[in-house]
């Protein structure tokens, strides 16, 4: 039986597949469906939705297409979500190789500036980085990262301390390899697997502290992001709750659907793994 | 005794490394930042560039940076946060002015997921497999989809504006006048919403750990010799089974109290709370780095110091931890 149809056979997996692919096919198309400017004023202020099916999901209190807007923040959200986890997942995975391979006191400051990055509260570290720098995509997506590295680095680290004592990086050793070399050629490759685990796990998180992050205002302010739509519908909450609700049932959506396909590809990789 | 003693110093010791490397990464993005201390000043009050020059001098701010940093940590030696420009107050001020109610707001959001969390974890677990089982794990998933924030917002919207059972936000009710236990019921009150949509998001997590450890845990042979002893179920589920499960979660207690600081700046603002978060975010709205960068210090202090009760917690429960530690 393949990994694919294995992975198809979880009922959770499946579900997070469909979710992940909607949420895609949203991001791609959404200058397709909706060209031009989503920020720009295409009816009514506060038509509510079902109303207009030439603006199905309504307006928000300016007068913008809500539906516009819900396929250009699935732009933002996947792409900030993504971009914070792989740099997260990168600067972990070195880190902890360096850590661990290193040992010593290398391995003792890096861990003690590990601690340090976990003592401080992500988000506010995140809040902090933005409100310095200033907010823009690629700024959101570093102070996100900043919070989200040190759980690689530990994973990564654990794995390596194991690995470093095998034969075949013995081997290399003797055939005077540099050790960088054999840090990262040969060790960190064979490290990867346990940290990639922890992927879907950052990639929510991240989609969620941006969302944070969009909704206190610290959001790129050129883009539609659904954390700055619920905060947009907040000040109409009594009136047009929906214009919150409804880009917050998206947020869930999606981070249930990266959840879920994390999960089913991680018990599929664990029968993969029993069987062998 | 003497082993979580040793625990403790041997923590301890580390927390200060720790403590001191976060201050360092504070300085730098105290540097990074636009303008200085005097710009804020001069913006607020007022002044030509001999005042500027003068104040610059007065405060040190025209020395190198090496120097900077250390007059830096002699003041925070000191407890010394600086001057908030916004507040026209000593920081350190501010900040324990503000830090009761996030503490309140934090102790009960973890009361109820530790609790609520481990109960339902407990339930799940007694049967893995079962309907309930796999009900819960994917209810626990959702819920941990959930934005605190968009969650605050929703319970605002039902249970405030739709049924007005509860206040919208706010500590207490403004000049009421309370005093005594009118008081704490009126605050405790006004948390109802704040500390569930904190709460709830970390439910999930002590749910899904909680279960994971019982599926453990039922494997081991201590549960097989229990059934053998013929032990009802009942018993061999609390007394066995969660009770080997439970401890892990008094870790991720520990460490979960960074994430829980960092929501509580976005539920606090959501519900208007006054609190520490609710600060955080003034401050990023006024442009205040200081007090932001005090408020981080303050942060990562208190997590240091819940860690260190988490592990002296740890140390009294389990008693093999420590003492491999302790003969190293």
């Amino acid at each position: 039986m393949s990994r694919l149809h294995r992975f198809l056979r979880t009922p959770e997996a499946v579900a997070g597949t469909i979710l992940l692919a909607m949420l895609f096919a949203m991001a791609l198309s959404a200058s397709l469906l909706f060209p031009g400017d989503p920020q720009a004023i295409a009816g009514p202020a506060l038509l509510p939705p079902f109303q207009n099916w030439s603006l199905p999901l309504g307006t928000d209190r300016l007068g913008r297409d809500v539906l516009a807007e819900l396929f250009h923040g699935a732009r933002t959200s996947l792409a900030v979500g993504l971009a914070a986890a792989a740099a997260a997942l990168v600067v972990g995975a070195v880190v902890g190789t360096l850590a661990g391979f290193a040992g010593g006191l290398v391995d003792e400051v890096l861990m003690r500036i590990t601690d340090a990055f976990q003592t401080v509260p992500g988000f506010l570290l995140a809040l902090a980085f933005v409100s310095v720098v200033g907010p823009s995509l690629g700024v959101v997506v570093v102070a996100i990262a900043l919070g989200t590295w040190t759980g690689p680095a530990r994973i990564a680290r654990a794995e390596v301390l194991s690995i470093r004592e095998r034969d075949y990086v013995a081997g290399a050793r003797v055939i005077g390899m540099h050790p960088l070399a054999i840090a990262f050629r040969e060790v960190l490759p064979n490290a990867l697997p346990p940290v990639l685990a922890l992927s879907s796990v950052i990639v929510a998180a991240a989609i969620l502290t941006e969302a944070a992050l969009s909704f206190l205002g610290l959001g790129d302010p050129n883009r539609v992001t659904w954390g700055g739509m619920i905060a947009e519908g907040r000040t109409v909450l009594r009136t047009a709750p929906f214009l919150s609700i409804v880009p917050g049932i998206a947020l869930v959506l999606t981070v249930l659907g990266v959840y879920l396909a994390g999960e089913g590809i991680v018990e599929t990789t664990a029968v993969r793994r029993g069987l062998s | 005794m003497t082993r979580a003693l040793t625990l403790i110093r041997r923590r301890l010791v580390g927390s200060i490394f720790v403590l001191f490397i976060v201050i360092i990464g504070t300085f730098l993005l105290l540097e990074a930042a636009p303008g200085d201390a005097v710009d804020a000043y001069i913006v607020s009050t007022g002044g030509d560039a001999g005042m500027i020059e003068l104040l610059r001098h007065r405060w040190g701010l025209d020395q190198s940076e090496l120097t900077r940093l250390a007059n830096y940590l002699w003041a925070l030696l000191h407890l010394d946060l600086g001057q908030s420009v916004t507040f026209s107050r000593p920081i350190r001020e501010v900040i324990l002015e503000r830090l009761p109610t996030t503490l309140i707001l934090m102790v009960s959001a973890t009361a109820l997921s530790f609790g609520l969390g481990s109960a339902l974890g407990i339930y799940a677990g007694a049967r893995p497999g079962s309907f309930r089982d796999r009900f819960l794990s994917v209810a626990s998933l959702a819920l941990y989809a959930v934005p605190g924030f968009w969650l605050g917002l929703v319970l605002i919207v039902i249970f405030a504006v739709d049924l007005r059972w509860l206040p919208i936000g706010g500590i207490e009710t403004l000049a009421s006048d309370k005093t005594g236990l009118d008081r704490a019921a009126d605050i405790a009150i006004h948390l109802i919403l704040p500390v569930s949509a904190l709460g709830f998001i970390y439910l999930a997590l002590y749910l899904r750990m909680m279960r994971a450890g019982m599926a453990e845990a039922w494997r081991q042979d201590f549960v097989l010799a229990a059934r053998a002893r013929g032990l009802s179920r009942r018993r061999i589920v609390l007394a066995h089974v969660a009770r080997n499960a439970l401890l892990p979660l008094v870790t991720m207690l520990g460490l979960q109290s960074a994430q829980m600081l960092g929501g509580s700046v976005v539920i606090e603002s959501v519900f208007a709370v006054p609190g520490l978060g609710r600060l955080a975010q003034e401050a990023v709205a006024a442009r205040d780095t200081p007090l932001l960068l005090g408020i981080i210090l303050t942060s990562a202090v208190l997590v240091i110091l819940i860690n260190l009760l988490v592990d002296i917690a740890y140390a009294f429960l389990d008693p093999r931890v420590g003492a491999s530690e302790a003969g190293a």
